[in-house]
């Protein structure tokens, strides 16, 4: 499985990477690998704001639906409309065209307790 | 730990993600996913390893009126060389199985029936046979594969010879052919809404007569991959095909799922009484189809009518690859099943705004009017 040397991880499977003052958060090549051809992404409203840890949207696969946490609180400045009409996009690219939404962190010191992609990968490989 | 089919070591040389199935460790999809799948068997040729099923060998004098007993549709009247849908009931008229009876000849019968319910139905008819009515298990020595697709039939024609093509088959029309000079049954039937076959090969050569379908297709130039257990979910919905376990089961009655074809007019079937007693009464709930939009609806989720009132629940639900929308079929109130009735479905705390929508959703290929 692909992981992004720029990207930290949460242990569900989520990724945040930092894109200047914003960060890109989305799912991890296992968990789209896992999860199966993806049919529908429950997105949320830009302007929302979550913490971290919270439930921010939804991806749906052929096989079961599944919940999306938040790797770093903060509001949600964009959304990845094209997973409207192309949720398969986060199946094919989930760390680069499948980003999920992108977000103006509350508290960028949280970035320091995600796991770095090679904890991430050395985790996902015992799962 | 679950049970193997002849093809389990080849699913997993060839990128299968196994999952449990009535008892079995079946392939759900391989790597290229279901939704590539189920457009490869809606467009050219699918292959389905559906070993895991049972089948049941109902033979003797008294065969034919023994089924014509237990099975609700017209199987007495089966010739030799045809085939028909039937349901088994219960006392109150709910489905124990539905399953396919085959007429392999005057005395002799092939029934197909769902792996979940292999065990209920078999212990059901040695119950049930009386004089001149022997049941065999058969689904350990004789396997079974789906060849389904608007191509199928050309790789089918390649695959078997003997007297006759498959393709000269009518639909539900079963022959004896020759695969490698061993003898076998196919019948031009399936659970997709496709063209194509379900093939009986004997156990022992089901992997070469598998091997040799993606080896024929390649040859004619016909685009065939194996299909897992998502797709064939997929497919038998979009077709209005019934899942026992969610369209029909011991609690639902065939009045309900819209299988009244599937009741003999004449014919003194088990439950017959309580499906009258129930036509006679009403039914105070119908199988609806229901389009959905802003999620997935899924088996369980709670049906709502538009003041907020729980009016049933979903039965199946999933994104429909070829229809291109996501559906429910929902157990409802009788009013609610009503075509455009707007309904909700409950997912996951989310009302998702549903209609009901005249089913099928696909056309089974037989159905559909030539251009």
């Amino acid at each position: 499985m692909k992981t992004d040397a720029n990207a930290r991880y949460l242990e569900s499977h989520e990724y945040a990477r930092k894109e200047g003052d914003l960060v890109v958060i989305g799912i991890s090549d296992t968990a789209q690998d896992s999860l199966g051809d993806i049919v529908y992404v429950d997105l949320p409203a830009p302007g929302t704001s979550f913490a971290k840890g919270a439930v921010f949207g939804v991806v749906e696969s052929v096989k079961a639906a599944s919940d999306l946490y938040l790797p770093m609180g903060g509001e949600v400045v964009e959304v990845n409309a094209v997973l409207r009409d192309d949720p398969g996009l986060i199946n094919r690219d989930c760390h680069g065209a499948g980003w999920i939404i992108k977000i103006k962190p509350a508290a960028p010191a949280e970035w320091d307790s995600l796991m770095d992609a090679a904890a991430y990968a050395a985790m996902a490989a015992k799962e | 730990m679950e049970a193997h089919t002849v093809l389990h070591q080849w699913h997993l040389d060839h990128g299968a993600r196994m999952a449990p199935f009535a008892g079995w460790d079946m392939p759900l999809h391989y790597a290229g996913g279901a939704l590539a799948e189920h457009q490869l068997c809606r467009e050219s040729a699918g292959l389905f390893d559906i070993c895991h099923m049972g089948r049941l060998g109902v033979r003797g004098k008294g065969a034919r009126a023994f089924l014509g007993r237990l099975v609700s549709s017209d199987v007495a009247g089966l010739a030799p060389g045809l085939s028909m849908y039937g349901l088994l009931l219960n006392e109150s008229g709910g489905v124990i199985d539905d399953l396919f009876v085959y007429c392999l000849d005057a005395d002799d019968f092939l029934v197909v029936v769902n792996a979940s319910n292999k065990d209920t139905d078999l212990a059901l008819f040695r119950a049930q046979a009386g004089d001149g009515v022997q049941v065999e298990d058969l689904s350990a020595s004789m396997g079974m594969v789906a060849l389904q697709g608007p191509r199928a039939m050309e790789v089918a024609d390649a695959l078997l010879g003997g007297s006759g093509r498959p393709s000269e088959l009518p639909r539900l029309g079963a022959g004896r052919f020759l695969f490698r000079a061993r003898p076998l049954w196919a019948g031009r039937t399936g659970y997709t809404g496709e063209d194509g076959l379900e093939i009986y090969p004997p156990a022992d050569m089901v992997e070469a007569l598998w091997d040799e379908i993606l080896v024929l297709a390649g040859r004619l130039g016909v685009t065939c991959g194996p299909v897992g257990l998502a797709a064939r979910d997929s497919l038998r919905f979009e077709a209005g095909m019934p899942l026992h376990g969610h369209e029909i089961g011991p609690d639902i009655s065939p009045l309900e799922s819209g299988l009244g074809w599937a009741l003999s007019k004449t014919s003194d079937y088990a439950g017959r009484t309580a499906v009258e007693a129930l036509r006679a009464a009403g039914c105070p709930r119908r199988l609806a189809t229901l389009v959905v939009q802003g999620g997935v609806p899924r088996a369980g989720y709670p049906v709502l009518d538009g003041s907020g009132r729980v009016v049933g629940r979903c039965v199946s639900g999933m994104f429909c690859p070829t229809a291109k929308v996501f559906a429910a079929t929902a157990l409802v109130e009788t009013n609610c099943a009503i075509v455009g009735t707007p309904l909700q479905v409950e997912a996951r705390g989310k009302d998702l705004a549903a209609m009901v929508q005249k089913g099928p959703l696909v056309v089974p290929s037989w159905k559909r009017s030539a251009r």
